[in-house]
């Protein structure tokens, strides 16, 4: 044979594929739009949503009186929003839809001058309705100390409040929607391209060259991840320094994000491999692709925690792997946790990881 | 005299679940000819092509490429050899140029890709997609990608199905070029004139055997010997030289 030969490297020609995949990927728009895009638009939405203080919207009865201390001090506090000159029965559709907090109606003692406040509040905004009783009887009691002429009551409460960092909605959103990104891109992307590379003989061809199998699988793979690491990386840039993203720990925090970003994609992708191994034809692909993510987006706290859901989902969003994946961005990006405090997180993942990938070697074709 | 056989095939056999596609077939293919194996559709041409590609496992028989055996020395085999199959795909986003340096890589070899290009005449296509390519240019592009590792043998399946008589014709000087440069030349096809005119020798492939193998001269011989006549006198042209010389001959952009 040849001796100006080289001994043959299946690395450089898995760097080939890579190459080309990446610059395959990149001229995507679906790739493009799932990594990119769709996260960013909800980071935007989210970004620019202020989170506020807390706003209870209160009706006053129409033969409310209006001529007291409890009014006023209603009126001048900017937690209340008063809605005054409705009737009766608007007031009561509203406030059964949860779109009103709550009805008061203050009205004069025929015998003396003390005043009898009556409260409606509605099962469909039980937690405000609390607020607004607590917030009456506070502001009540306080006129009732000064009717008494008690300067020195028997207690009073010296709050203080430690300056923490402040907890923005960013905070919050951009782990999810990177955990979303991730997720996408490793299920969609993966599916569909061992799908259309077996079915446009694209890896036929690549079989007629030396190259081993493996290292086929491999060089595609590592395209996608190139892609939505830079994607991820990208994300939490534009985060931090444009919507005020805590990176706790600056870089390495940043670094830190960047290793579980790569964790969470290597399963994420495996759900992708058994995708491609189970689809029938291209038409199968996005309903399997959808019922590994879509539980995921909604279920794994992506756009709110998951103490939100009932009780009997909860152990549902305790098995899946976005979760955890969730969980650990955000106890290193706000938190300052390191990759060893989130082991619970990252075994979790990985046993998934175990788990996925055993199903893909049995399930992956090849033609 | 002794030519050197650089691919031998004995007893090869090819069993699907019900089907026997290759039923033991021998053969030699010798170093530096243009090989053809002809036969109908379905006759086993591109199972018996694949198992010689070590892209298919065979059932039975001994294969042997440059020496090398299919079963134990596949990826020896593989670097030797360039291969064009029927049916293959190219990442469809990727220019001719990307694709090139993406299969340089694949063979680790280092090419101009332009120069790659102007061996098949598609210089000026550098830029485009293998999907925006004719039939004639898709195989030209196609047979660039086999020669990248400058191959001891070619493979070709089917090469000229569905081109129009100019694209066959181009198509049959690049292989009788790549041949000229030294390399064997393997190849399928079901049209007998493009055989006669390209092949050194052919084998005839019906339903999994070879019921004929030598020089399309001496089968033509061999059959007329038999006392066959065609039945119309053969005139000094045929239909296709009159489409040629009315529409031209040159290398176009079909």
């Amino acid at each position: 044979m040849n001796n100006n030969e080289q001994k043959y490297s299946q690395l450089k020609a898995m760097f080939a594929i890579s190459k080309a995949s990446f610059r395959s990927i990149t001229r995507s728009p679906s790739a493009v739009i799932f990594t990119l895009v769709f996260p960013l638009i909800f980071i935007m939405v989210f970004g620019f949503l202020k989170g506020g203080s807390v706003s209870l919207d209160v009706a006053l009865s129409p033969d409310c009186d209006t001529k007291n201390p409890i009014y006023i001090g209603m009126i001048s506090n900017p937690a209340f929003s008063v809605q005054e000159k409705m009737d009766t029965a608007t007031q009561k559709k509203l406030l059964l839809k949860g779109t009103l907090d709550a009805i008061v109606n203050i009205q004069r003692s025929a015998i003396d001058s003390t005043y009898n406040v009556q409260l409606y509040t509605t099962m469909a905004s039980a937690e405000k309705g609390v607020i607004v009783k607590s917030m009456l009887e506070h502001l009540i009691d306080k006129l009732n100390l000064k009717a008494a002429h008690i300067s020195q009551p028997m207690a009073t409460i010296q709050q203080e409040q430690l300056t923490g960092r402040t907890y923005e909605t960013i905070d919050f959103i951009l782990p999810g929607q990177l955990g979303f990104s991730l997720l996408s891109t490793g299920v969609f992307g993966t599916a569909f391209v061992f799908f259309n590379l077996r079915q446009t003989l694209v890896i036929k061809r690549f079989f007629a060259t030396p190259i081993k199998r493996p290292f086929i699988v491999l060089g595609e793979a590592l395209a996608r991840m190139v892609f939505a690491l830079l994607g991820a990386a990208f994300l939490i840039t534009l985060g931090h320094y444009a919507f005020g993203f805590t990176l706790i720990n600056g870089l390495s925090t940043f670094f830190d994000m960047i290793v579980l970003s790569a964790i969470g994609l290597i399963v994420f992708m495996g759900f992708g491999f058994v995708v491609s191994g189970i689809a029938k034809n291209e038409g199968t692909i996005p309903p399997l692709a959808n019922i590994v993510t879509l539980p995921q987006f909604l279920l794994s706290g992506t756009f709110f925690g998951i103490d939100n859901f009932p009780s009997w989902l909860q152990p549902v969003c305790k098995i899946l792997p976005l979760t955890y994946l969730n969980d650990a961005m955000r106890k290193v990006a706000f938190e300052g946790a390191g990759l060893m405090d989130v082991t619970t997180q990252l075994g979790v993942i990985l046993l998934w990881g175990v788990i996925i990938y055993f199903a893909a070697v049995k399930v992956f074709r090849w033609e | 005299m002794q030519k050197n056989s650089i691919i031998q095939v004995s007893n090869l056999e090819k069993k699907y679940e019900s089907f026997h596609a290759v039923k033991g077939i021998s053969f030699e293919v010798q170093e530096g000819e243009i090989f053809g194996i002809l036969g109908p559709n379905g006759a086993g041409k591109t199972t018996t092509l694949e198992i010689i590609e070590t892209l298919r496992d065979k059932t039975s028989g001994n294969v042997s490429v440059c020496g090398l055996n299919i079963e134990t020395q596949a990826n020896d085999i593989k670097q030797l050899i360039g291969v064009q199959l029927q049916a293959a795909g190219y990442y469809p986003s990727l220019t001719l140029v990307e694709l090139l340096l993406l299969f340089a890589g694949l063979y680790n070899r280092e090419i101009n890709p332009m120069q790659m290009l102007a061996k098949v005449g598609l210089e000026d296509k550098a830029k485009a997609k293998f999907k925006e390519l004719s039939g004639g240019q898709k195989q030209r592009f196609s047979i660039a990608t086999t020669l990248i590792n400058q191959p001891k043998i070619i493979f070709l399946d089917e090469p000229t199905t569905g081109l129009d008589p100019q694209a066959r014709r181009n198509l049959w000087d690049l292989i009788r070029s790549v041949r000229d440069e030294g390399a064997t030349v393997v190849i399928t096809t079901h049209y007998m004139d493009e055989a006669e005119q390209l092949c050194d020798r052919v084998a005839v492939m019906e339903s999994g055997k070879i019921i004929a193998l030598d020089t399309p001269d001496a089968l033509i011989d061999q059959l007329v010997a038999t006392g066959f006549e065609r039945k119309k006198e053969v005139k000094k042209a045929n239909l296709e030289d009159v489409f040629l010389s009315l529409t031209g001959n040159e290398w176009k952009d079909e």
